[in-house]
């Protein structure tokens, strides 16, 4: 009896399993209008900038209305973005796709190719100039458009360098060397805890603002991966890997996590941001702002560095995907990159950002340098196993530059074979 | 002279001399001779195979397959891959670091727990100053949010912390919670912290049902206090023992607030991770919902395991 009262629960289960699943509908057709929902990211400026263009459209869109929300709190963006993609309850447009999440969205069939309308290839290509490259997925395809991108370079602390001994105006940053004797000037003069304080945690982002725009820098805007090859077991790659180690052994970053923010609190005098920073900092902070350095002290205007950009995507999950697609249109529309910039300082990733909006500049100088970084800035690579390959490397860098557990060259090489087997299970 | 003699033995009585009951009707056999017991249990019946057992099986049948969350409606293969991967996880050296992580902190952790609850207990137990107070002081850390207790964590052992400021030059370095020595250790003490007012509790309870003859017999025999815990307590509350020690390896094997907090994500380099750390960032971060699944089977494979053997050994005596 017992096994036929639990044959008779289980097939209850299963049934209300089925029940409850998918409906096995996929998308309906691109050409579908009608209201839309729209996640916007979570910090005030931003949303400020969308509930204005929201305004904007529904006012001359009645039938077409956008209903925008802040993407819901989670351990991150792409988890909860993950997350909707499966339950099928995805927005239509998210203003917040890392580029990094990409190819695991359009696997699991979450993304509508821009190419699936009218012109949006050409639309893509258009706005965004040659950086649009490296955000085309490895089917040739476009799952999102290149939006807005937060260059990163290096911000500095004028009070605690001039302290600390060193120009404040024009702090030796450029090269390897001039950077390590900044940084013990600041560290023995005991100005600051740390030089510079990278998070030095295992999650797989954390190699964004540390070790990739140096090595971008270093390698004048080589990928991490390039033609499913890891790129980083170089001479530069080790460059960079020895830079940071030293930075480490020698005391001028920390191992340990800082909770708080060590920039804003004087316990770094450096930190590597995006132009962000200045909206945040600006007041507290008499700072200043220089590219990130290299071996040989690259040029600024010839630095690269890691573009810390966030996209714009179409889910498939979208009923109204026509409507969708011309919103999408309409908020990269040159009035609302503009929109954009005034609101929050972020920069709108096309081409010529100076010439385009030059009062903005002329009214905040301070910009124009992280503007003129914009138009050098190295995405992540648009591969499968995307995160997978962005945690390996972290996991080798941590063992190695950080806490020198293993010869650097040996977890490069150990991490750039994991890496290219990875980018090669496309 | 008549010798007394005892009467015979009578035999137990046979499974047919019982009396026999009247023979059930099928509704009775269906729902017991208390139907309205099977109405109290069913909603935690399916509860629990909502929650627990359908996950389960999911898990174990994801962990058989290349499995990947789709968006629905979409048409993926989801092929049978046998064994591939219970090989893959088991030649990750992650996943065996992070068994190994697990293994130290259980050591730390459960006989920790059984040692200090079982003592602080007896101590609560007895007639002293304060007890009710002591017993609430024990308990507000299992009960207080695991994030604001690691907040106090934090600022006890960072670099520049209180203990290392106690300590000065004897200070380890690198500092505790970035030590890769140090770290799981520093886990597994605040985790058996937390957790001690619960198992103090059960070991309470445990306490009221040893016989209090036992101490007086003890005592008129001309034991010590520690004898007596040792030879009445300690075999008294053996059942609360292997429960306790049970919770603490199921607990201590789900390992996740506390390194994901306490060392940010399973830092130093990875000496704090747990397998429970790992699956969630195999699953959720990375989109391998399969590996992450055999990962999953595996610790609940070990936990069974432990259990089992824990189980023999405390019932052995």
């Amino acid at each position: 009896m017992k096994t036929k009262t639990m044959a008779a629960t289980l097939g209850a289960l299963a049934l209300t399993v089925a029940a409850c699943g998918g409906d096995g509908e996929g998308s309906s057709g691109n050409d579908d209008r009608g209201p839309i929902k729209v996640w916007l990211s979570n910090n005030p400026e931003e949303i400020a900038w969308g509930e204005a263009m929201v305004k904007a459209w529904n006012d001359e869109h009645p039938d077409e209305e956008i209903e925008a929300q802040e993407i819901p709190a989670g351990q991150s963006s792409e988890e909860v973005i993950g997350a909707a993609i499966t339950a099928g309850n995805a927005p239509c447009l998210v203003f917040n796709t890392s580029p990094a999440a990409v190819p695991q969205f359009q696997k699991q069939g979450g993304l509508v190719a821009l190419d699936a309308f009218d012109g949006g290839a050409d639309y893509v290509e258009e706005r965004s100039g040659e950086v649009a490259e490296q955000y085309q997925s490895p089917d040739g395809q476009y799952y999102q458009i290149p939006w807005k991108a937060n260059p990163v370079m290096i911000f500095y602390n004028k009070d605690l360098m001039k302290k600390a001994g060193v120009d404040p105006e024009d702090p030796p940053l450029a090269t390897y060397d001039e950077f390590l004797a900044t940084s013990r000037k600041i560290v023995d003069s005991g100005t600051a805890q740390a030089a510079i304080w990278p998070a030095p945690t295992s999650e797989f982002f954390q190699s964004w603002f540390d070790f990739y725009p140096l090595y971008a820098a270093e390698t004048g805007g080589t990928q991490l991966v390039e033609d499913d090859q890891a790129t980083f077991e170089s001479e530069e790659g080790q460059a960079v890997a020895d830079f940071w180690a030293t930075m480490y052994e020698d005391g001028l970053a920390q191992q340990e996590v800082y909770n708080g923010d060590s920039f804003a609190d004087g316990k770094a005098a450096m930190s590597i941001v995006g132009p962000w920073a200045i909206a945040v900092y600006g007041e507290s902070v008499d700072w200043g702002a220089v590219p990130v350095p290299t071996s040989q002290g690259t040029p600024a205007e010839e630095t690269y560095t890691f573009s810390d950009a966030k996209n714009i995507a179409l889910y498939s999950a979208c009923e109204n995907q026509g409507t969708a697609y011309d919103v999408l249109e309409f908020a990269t529309s040159e009035e609302q990159d503009g929109a954009l910039l005034e609101m929050t300082g972020q920069m709108p990733m096309r081409e010529d950002l100076a010439g385009t909006y030059p009062e903005y500049f002329a009214e905040h100088p301070e910009y124009e340098a992280f503007a003129d970084q914009a138009s050098r800035t190295v995405e992540v690579p648009n591969v499968p196993n995307s995160i997978e390959i962005w945690q390996a490397f972290r996991d080798a860098y941590s063992s190695s530059v950080i806490f020198a557990e293993e010869p650097v060259d040996d977890a490069l090489g150990g991490a750039a074979g994991e890496v290219t087997d990875l980018a090669g299970q496309g | 002279m008549s010798t007394l003699q005892a009467p015979p033995e009578a035999p137990p009585p046979s499974r047919a001399a019982r009396p026999s009951k009247a023979a059930p009707s099928w509704v009775a056999s269906l729902v017991g001779r208390h139907p309205v017991g099977i109405v109290l249990a069913a909603p935690y019946a399916v509860f629990l195979a909502l929650v627990f057992a359908w996950p389960l099986c999911l898990a174990v049948w994801i962990s058989f397959h290349d499995y990947f969350f789709a968006a629905p409606g979409v048409e993926v293969e989801r092929p049978f891959v046998g064994l591939d991967n219970y090989r893959t996880v088991l030649s990750d050296p992650d996943v065996r670091e992070s068994l190994v992580n697990v293994g130290v902190f259980l050591v730390i952790n459960v006989p920790l727990t059984v040692v200090l609850a079982l003592v602080l207990a007896t101590a609560l137990n007895g007639a002293i100053r304060g007890r009710t107070f002591l017993r609430v002081a024990y308990y507000v850390p299992y009960v207080a949010a695991s994030v604001a207790l690691v907040a106090v964590w934090l600022f006890l052992f960072s670099s520049d912390g209180m203990v290392n400021q106690i300590l000065g030059p004897l200070a380890p370095d690198p500092s505790w919670l970035v030590n890769s020595t140090l770290a799981m250790p520093v886990i597994a003490l605040f985790v058996t912290w937390k957790q001690l007012g619960f198992f103090i509790l059960l070991y309470l309870a445990a306490l009221q049902n040893v016989p209090k003859e036992l101490y007086e017999s003890a005592s008129t025999d001309g034991a010590s206090r520690f004898r007596s815990f040792l030879h009445v307590t300690v075999p008294g509350v053996r059942p609360a023992t292997l429960l306790v020690v049970i919770l603490a390896t199921i607990t201590g094997a789900n390992l996740f607030t506390e390194p994901y907090l306490l060392t940010n994500g399973g830092g130093p380099n990875g000496a704090s991770t747990s397998p429970v750390l790992l699956m969630y960032q195999r699953g959720i971060e990375q989109g391998n919902p399969d590996t992450a699944a055999a990962i999953g089977v595996i610790l609940v494979i070990l936990v069974l395991v432990i259990s089992l053997v824990n189980r023999r050994l405390l019932e052995r005596d």
